[in-house]
């Protein structure tokens, strides 16, 4: 009697188990999103340089956004100002762009770049990559988000075997929240159905 | 041309600029670009192909930069990671 009660409690446990299984692991990866994201804050607020002035940084960032917009595509820059990311089209094992390419990648600020297969939205690798500045010119080796947005731009679409080999690949997770880039993906299919046309072309267009 | 070299907490300064057809001029934009090549930087031409698609090439000496091309931005040279150091 003890032994099949025993039994059921553990069939009962497994059951449950599985069934709270998929909830459990989402709910212990956004905590450990939010986790990382606060350790994150709390870094770069130690390790903010003396000099740090917000003023200058804000200013660099809207030259290296003019820098930038100067480079890319009117679309990519577009896609950047709105969504806060690029999409590369991969060009290895062929030029091929748009719905053809068999791999994609998306461009984040001073994150890794992502690598994804455009036709399913399945994460292939992620590719961390830095352009640390070491001569520091106030305090900081990092370059300002449009600047890092830039290189990894002109890196990739330059050399983009080269970039790759320099950059550390993990596998999708490690540092760019997956559902995070489902997000953004499904958000730039959004986007381009819309045309990739954003408030300010409208009002552009006005 | 100008040479320009992406800042931390600047955004791009101009590192020289001048005529490639000029001789003295060209001088000092190869000392400029051999400069910044030297202190470990990358240099890129942005290009617009005639579809208007935007590229950009990485050069490793001045000989390689197209002499109508208007910019060359040098950028620090990737390292894998992003480690809490550089931050």
């Amino acid at each position: 009697m003890l032994l099949a009660l025993g039994t059921a409690a553990i069939v009962l446990a497994v059951l449950l188990w599985e069934l709270a299984r998929s909830r459990a692991l989402r709910l212990l990866r956004a905590a450990g999103t939010q986790l990382q994201t606060a350790l994150e804050r709390a870094r770069s607020r130690e390790s903010a340089p003396l000099g740090y002035d917000p003023g200058r940084e804000r200013r660099a960032e809207q030259r290296a956004r003019e820098l930038l917009r100067s480079c890319v595509e009117e679309r990519d820059w577009a896609m950047y100002r709105d969504l806060g990311f690029m999409r590369v089209w991969g060009g290895l094992g062929g030029r091929a762009h748009g719905t053809d390419a068999s791999y994609a990648y998306l461009i984040y600020p001073h994150r890794p770049i992502v690598a994804y297969v455009p036709q399913t939205g399945a994460l292939l690798n992620e590719y961390c990559v830095a352009f640390p500045d070491h001569s520091r010119p106030y305090g900081s080796a990092r370059l300002p988000d449009s600047d890092d947005v830039l290189a990894k731009w002109m890196a990739l679409v330059a050399d983009e075997r080269h970039l790759i080999e320099q950059a550390n690949m993990h596998l999708p997770g490690r540092q760019v929240d997956p559902e995070r880039v489902k997000r953004d993906l499904a958000r730039l299919t959004r986007w381009e159905r819309e045309g990739g046309i954003g408030a300010t072309d409208i009002l552009r267009a006005a | 041309m100008k040479l320009l070299r992406m800042k931390p907490g600047h955004g791009e300064i101009l590192v020289a600029e001048g005529d490639v057809d000029v001789q003295e001029e060209e001088r000092r934009l190869i000392e400029a670009f051999r400069r910044e090549l030297d202190a470990g930087m990358w240099a890129a031409v942005p290009t617009e192909r005639r579809d208007g698609r935007r590229e950009a090439e990485l050069v490793k000496s001045f000989g390689e930069v197209p002499r109508d091309a208007e910019r060359v931005i040098f950028f620090p040279r990737a390292a894998g990671g992003a480690s809490r150091a550089d931050r």
